[in-house]
């Protein structure tokens, strides 16, 4: 019987800090055993559990895409015992993975589809994960036209900022990078709340999907935003996050309503969450 | 599944005595003024003359606290950092004397711990070795709904074996293949019309006593969002002491904590039960509670057992009506006046 809580054995392979505040790192992580590695199949929209012996586990959503091989990248926030320890580990040191956990992005719907990508702050990894996945060579065709809105509230606070210029340059995908407020001169991009400019850039919800991952200020007043485009609830797709323990659907504190934010979830659609008690 | 059989009392406790050389055995004994499961070692007097055990039996199958998972955490030891499986033994467990409300609770958890999506590896191991000898209830307290909630005082559901008091004797029932093959090893008399009867007539009068009953439809038919914001949720919850008594005694509720500890240079990972009823149970790591407020904690547990549970599996309610919670909680909340308020 394979033991659902037992994590695969990884070593960090690479750490990035990325944001100016020093509280963002993405952990690059290698497999001890590649069999292990050939058997964490995922898609982007899913998470897994980082888990430091002695101290815990975190649920934390998958950054890197199924489409780059060999490895996988967590952006972790430091703000409790196990992300602060995680923090302060070393290239080299050894710990555990266990995953891929939770559903994805519904990608088999979206396909033929226009998608909107909106994120804010350090909500962007599964984001990032999708944005990579939708651009590699064998996926673009699957889909029509990507935009995508990322805001955080300063330019030292956005993530991925090599990859973010890489894909402005691009033609296949419309990005429009947004700040708060920005005391940077020469800042080029936008100013503004990712909600406003969702509301000037986006022109049409038309045969399109919106993934929405952000602080829930930032998702409450994005939604009458989607709605006023055009979007149905069931066409806007939001990712949750509760404290979890298992992971699996069976230690019962992640719930909304009758589904697991760890098992059904994370990933819901508008349409399915207001059917759902708000207990997140 | 074979002929009952009829056995002294004495006769059969003889036989439960010997069993211990193949099974590890648990049974009710008397501590102070209540009734515990306990391994039936040298020294351990075997009581089923109880209503029923104060703490239910989950912990047989589901210990309170488990090692899961154990690693080195110096660099220069083998295997440092990577977590092993604990040893753990799962030879056969007989449990002698458990309620039918009780074995019935198992068969609800197992929906949980055994799903197809997920095996949990050690609930289901512990379950599947073990056996379980029912003993049927004549005389139910006024805290028990069994027979509303689950399989009434002798339902079979979840046992191996069944018996019967009939004062100077046992009759004792095979219910499945595992109870049947057991009790064919035993040496006693078939039961007789006369006993038979007697025992179905017992049935009927410890079903008679019980006067608690209610329709599951309503809430099958009524939407998650129309239960969860019913007004009467302040009410229900004014008096709770969020204490967790509740959870701790309840048969069904299964949830759980994961916690590291670490001695020295070992880390054991551990599983301890763990309650709704704590607001710790759901607090984010950034200080934002989605069941910050005690009322919230409290229409949590009846929702899951009493509306989120039916519409996810299908199968009735997660309770089993032993009534503990009733008996045990400190402010009198009833979960029986919770489903008439739910099913109103």
């Amino acid at each position: 019987m394979k033991n659902p809580y037992l994590p695969y054995p990884v070593k960090i392979d690479d750490i990035v800090v990325e944001t100016e505040d020093k509280n963002l790192k993405t952990f690059k992580f290698v497999f001890l055993n590649p069999e292990d590695e050939a058997n964490f199949k995922y898609m982007p929209g899913q998470f897994a559990e980082l888990s430091v012996p002695g101290k815990g586990e975190i649920p934390i959503g998958i950054a890197s895409s199924p489409t780059e091989k060999g490895y996988l990248t967590f952006t972790v926030n430091k703000v409790g015992v196990v992300t602060t320890f995680l923090h302060n580990m070393k290239v080299g040191d050894i710990m555990g993975i266990r995953g891929p956990l939770g559903n994805w992005y519904p990608w088999e719907e979206m396909e033929g589809k226009n998608v909107v990508i909106i994120g804010g702050g350090f909500a962007f990894t599964t984001l990032r994960s999708s944005v990579v996945y939708m651009l590699h060579p064998q996926n673009r065709p699957k889909f029509g036209k990507i935009t995508v809105v990322y805001g955080a509230r300063n330019p030292g606070l956005l993530l991925y900022k090599q990859e973010l210029m890489e894909w402005e340059k691009r033609d296949d995908i419309e990005m429009h990078i947004t700040v708060d407020a920005a005391d940077d001169p020469n800042w080029k991009y936008n100013v503004g709340f990712v909600p406003a400019i969702t509301e000037q850039k986006v022109k049409s919800s038309e045969n399109a999907y919106a993934i929405v991952c952000g602080p829930p200020i930032m998702i409450k007043f994005t939604q009458p935003v989607l709605e006023k485009l055009g979007f149905p609830p069931e066409r806007i797709i939001l990712s949750l996050e509760n404290r979890m323990k298992c992971a699996i659907g069976m230690c019962g504190r992640c719930n909304v309503g009758d589904q697991f934010v760890c098992k059904d979830g994370p990933v819901f659609s508008l349409a399915k969450l207001r059917t759902l008690p708000p207990e997140y | 599944m074979g002929t009952s059989k009829v056995l002294k009392k004495d006769e059969w406790l003889k036989v439960i005595e010997d069993l211990r050389k193949g099974y590890k055995v648990f049974v009710p004994t008397k501590e102070g003024d209540f009734h515990f499961f306990r391994e039936y070692k040298d020294g351990i007097r075997p009581d089923l003359n109880f209503s029923n055990t104060r703490l239910s039996p989950k912990g047989l199958i589901y210990p309170q606290s488990e090692r899961m998972f154990e690693c080195p955490l110096s660099k220069d030891q083998e295997g440092a950092f990577i977590l092993k499986e604990s040893p753990k033994d799962f030879g056969p467990q007989l449990v002698v004397g458990i309620r039918p409300c009780d074995a019935y609770g198992f068969l609800i958890v197992k929906r949980n711990f055994d799903n197809p999506q997920y095996r949990d590896p050690w609930w289901v191991r512990r379950y599947e070795s073990t056996t379980f000898v029912g003993l049927g209830c004549n005389e139910p307290c006024p805290t028990c709904f069994c027979n509303a909630a689950a399989g009434g005082p002798f339902g079979e559901e979840g046992l191996d074996l069944l018996m019967w008091d009939l004062g100077d004797e046992y009759l004792i029932k095979p219910i499945t293949e595992k109870g049947s093959n057991l009790l064919a090893k035993v040496e006693g008399k078939e039961a007789q019309d006369g006993e038979i009867k007697e025992a179905e007539s017992l049935k009927k009068e410890s079903q008679k006593k019980m006067d608690f009953s209610f329709d599951i439809t309503p809430l099958k038919n009524k939407a998650q969002l129309e239960l969860f914001n019913e007004p009467y949720w302040e009410d229900v919850a004014f008096s709770c002491i969020n204490c967790g008594t509740c959870t701790y005694l309840c048969p069904t509720c299964w949830c759980f904590d994961i916690q590291d500890e670490v001695y020295k240079n070992h880390c054991d990972r551990i599983r301890n039960w763990d309650s709704c009823m704590f607001p710790l149970f759901t607090l984010h790591g950034s200080g934002h509670n989605p069941r910050e407020k005690k009322f919230q904690r409290v229409r949590q547990r009846f929702m899951h057992k009493l509306k989120y549970y039916v519409d996810k599996y299908g199968n009735g309610i997660q309770c089993s009506g032993c009534g503990r919670c009733v008996r045990y909680c400190p402010v009198n909340i009833d979960i029986r006046n919770v489903i008439g308020l739910m099913c109103g």
